[in-house]
């Protein structure tokens, strides 16, 4: 099934773009999700063949990264009624600019480390750092405390698809550990903004700005 | 046996959620603390370490951590039940299971021999420290967790994927990849240095972001400064002691790949500048709790800073984390009482400590003047030592900017202490040291005679403890 690797990551690389570029809250949090599903079906794709291991960490990143953390940031939005826009700093096309800059640094990045023989022509390495830094490209750069928690899901797919590469060195508990550690971290996340919602009547991370150096 | 020291404040945590009753739960935590000490000296006197290649095993460097992580802890507990009963208004069901929950997870992390456990307990040390820090649920602290949640988290996914890089250069080197650290001392040698360095670098920025080194410091001021005293005392104290330990791991095994040098480098040049961006944000301070966090930032640095020195300095580093957690254990806890005793922190407001509050004013006093490396107190000797480590190295222009960093510093923070303490306090209302009574005295006061007794002489076994830890990074450099 190997080869069914590099066709599953350029889907994840094309999520990427498509998170960068739309305009619209609920798409960006759309493309996590289906990064979620897809990043689960790699799982079972990587190892090569059917055994009970690849499959539950499978359902596990489709169960926590498709759906429950997709349905959070949904409540989230619904609950502060804002529907529309992502307001990004900078314009969407310098955003997709930005991105496209990146995934070159990550292709030219992975090129430059020595790699191991069974990932040399590989998209594997190249996908995790592309999908890293896009994860930091929407963090920094978006208004909305929902989409930062977004980006923030992003960088944690790319470091996963990392984690693909070292199956043996992950126990099955270390990795559930890891999954189990992002959803209880997106739903305290979840917690705080509702607080925030209420407070400031606002996600508008703008608004958080009363502490600083005077 | 290693397991029981997670159960024991894991059952009270649990405890704690179930009882009915706020005025009974309280004494949870003491009780957890106090417990999980009991558990910890006996495991220390018997000297027990566990199977080697176990995932959880107390290592020489782990004994040291879950020792004053421990003591640390009980002497906060003691000043728990004083403070909630002082917040009767507000629920207190999270923030004391959170908190047992905490203590729980730092240990897990001190006992992990496992890099992936490790980095799983890591980050939910993160997760349950965001409720203590909205406790007071104003849109202040609902701004500082909210920051601290997401450059900590950031910060940890970072090290997560530097964790990655590791293994993979055990990979890359074409034996089994393992995470298990005594694995990877092993075969060190054979990792790939490339992925080695990338591995290093991505895991310093991200365990730094979490020690709060500069320039990934910003959480700090705003968590340190909305959070409750004796939370902060556990962040400043124990948390982020806890990430140096993780990159000290991590440089365990750069050492043994006869790589040292690389790192070391790093962590000077970092270290100098964590000391120089608190001596800039120090200067004019008004708020004295943001004070207290770059204070942090700042001996967070001298404890990267001694380690790049590397012999003497190592030593020097180690006690110095030591000495700094319990000093910020007075400063956090005496700053507490002077912010409850006047209702604000900003010095604006406040002067003349010393009337109306005697004891933690002159607390507060003594802290500032252990912590800046005043002798008798614990951290003169500490940072005396890695500056000699500088100069017997000949690395003269390191340890002329770690002096005067050092002085920059203490006026900084002299100026914004003293006008806290001395002077007339300028408003009438406000309460007086009764209302803070006993519970909230005698953990200063236990931290400070600790500070002090460290600095008068260092007892035969921690002594031992910390040339065992030390020398564990010396084997392949050589000693001045």
């Amino acid at each position: 099934m190997w080869h069914l690797t590099d066709p599953l990551l350029v889907i994840v690389l094309l999520l990427n773009f498509f998170a960068l570029g739309t305009s619209r809250l609920r798409a960006v949090i759309g493309a996590t999700a289906t990064q979620g599903v897809v990043l689960g079906v790699l799982a079972v794709v990587v190892e090569g063949h059917w055994s009970l291991r690849p499959v539950l960490i499978a359902a596990g990143a489709i169960g926590i990264k498709g759906i429950l953390i997709p349905q959070l940031l949904i409540r989230a939005m619904r609950e502060a009624t804002i529907r529309r826009e992502v307001e990004p700093f900078i314009g969407y096309v310098s955003s997709l600019l930005t991105g496209a800059a990146a995934t070159g640094l990550a292709i030219v990045f992975a090129n430059t480390l020595p790699l191991a023989p069974e990932h040399v022509n590989s998209l594997l390495l190249p996908a995790s750092f592309a999908t890293v830094l896009t994860g930091f490209i929407v963090l920094t750069t978006r208004r909305k405390a929902i989409n930062q928690v977004a980006g923030y899901v992003l960088l944690e797919n790319g470091i996963y698809i990392m984690g693909l590469t070292l199956v043996e060195a992950l126990p099955f508990l270390v990795e559930v550990g890891i999954l189990l550690d992002l959803f209880v971290g997106i739903f305290v996340m979840g917690i705080i903004l509702s607080h925030i919602n209420r407070e400031f009547a606002s996600l508008d991370t703008t608004r958080l700005s009363s502490l600083k150096e005077e | 046996m290693a397991l029981a020291l997670i159960v024991a404040p894991l059952a009270f945590a649990l405890l704690a959620f179930l009882v009915p009753s706020e005025r009974i739960r309280i004494w949870c935590v003491p009780g957890g603390a106090a417990t999980h000490l009991g558990l910890v000296l006996w495991v220390l006197h018997r000297g027990e370490a566990g199977d080697p290649g176990a995932w959880l095993l107390l290592d020489p460097l782990g004994k040291l951590m879950l020792g004053f992580a421990s003591v640390l802890f009980f002497i906060c507990s003691i000043y728990v039940p004083g403070y909630l009963a002082l917040r009767r208004d507000r629920p207190n069901r999270v923030f004391v299971s959170c908190l047992l929950l905490f203590h729980a997870m730092l240990t897990l992390i001190t006992l992990s021999q496992h890099l992936g456990l490790m980095w799983v307990a890591i980050e939910a040390t993160t997760l349950a420290s965001a409720p203590l820090l909205y406790f007071n649920k104003t849109p202040r602290s609902l701004e500082a967790t909210w920051k601290y949640l997401l450059v900590g988290s950031v910060g940890i996914a970072l090290a997560l994927l530097g964790t990655f890089f590791l293994a993979y250069a055990g990979l890359r080197a074409g034996h089994h990849p393992s995470l298990l650290l005594a694995n990877l001392v092993r075969d060190a040698r054979q990792l790939s240095p490339p992925w080695l360095h990338a591995a290093f670098i991505v895991l310093f920025v991200g365990y730094g972001t979490k020690m709060g080194l500069a320039p990934m410091h910003t959480w700090k001021p705003d968590a340190y400064g909305e959070a409750p005293g004796v939370v902060g005392a556990l962040l400043a104290g124990g948390l982020t002691s806890a990430a140096f330990m993780a990159i000290l791991r991590f440089y365990r095994i750069c050492v043994a790949a006869e790589d040292g040098a690389f790192a070391r480098s790093l962590m000077v040049t970092m270290g100098l500048l964590s000391m120089a961006v608190a001596g800039v944000f120090m200067a004019r301070q008004r708020d004295f709790k943001r004070m207290l966090a770059y204070s942090s930032v700042e001996h967070m640095g001298i404890l990267v800073l001694g380690i790049g020195l590397g012999g003497a300095g190592v030593f020097g580093s180690l006690l110095h984390m030591v000495n700094n957690g319990f000093a910020k254990g007075v400063l956090f806890l005496s700053a507490a009482n002077i912010h409850r005793a006047f209702g604000s922190k900003v010095t604006n407001d406040v002067s003349g400590a010393l009337q109306r509050v005697p004891v933690s004013g002159a607390m507060f006093l003594a802290g500032f003047f252990a912590i800046t490396g005043s002798p008798p107190f614990g951290p003169f000797i500490s940072e005396f030592t890695i500056l000699n480590a500088a100069f017997s190295n000949g690395r003269y222009v390191v340890g002329g900017l770690f002096l005067l960093f050092l002085a920059v510093v203490f006026v900084g923070m002299g100026t914004t202490v003293l006008s806290v303490v001395f002077g007339k306090p300028r408003t009438v209302e406000g309460t007086g040291e009764l209302a803070n009574g006993f519970l909230t005295i005698a953990p200063m006061a236990a931290c400070l005679s600790i500070v002090l007794l460290l600095g008068l002489y260092v007892p035969a076994p921690l002594d031992r403890l910390l040339r065992e830890v030390a020398a564990s990074f010396d084997s392949t450099q050589v000693v001045p």
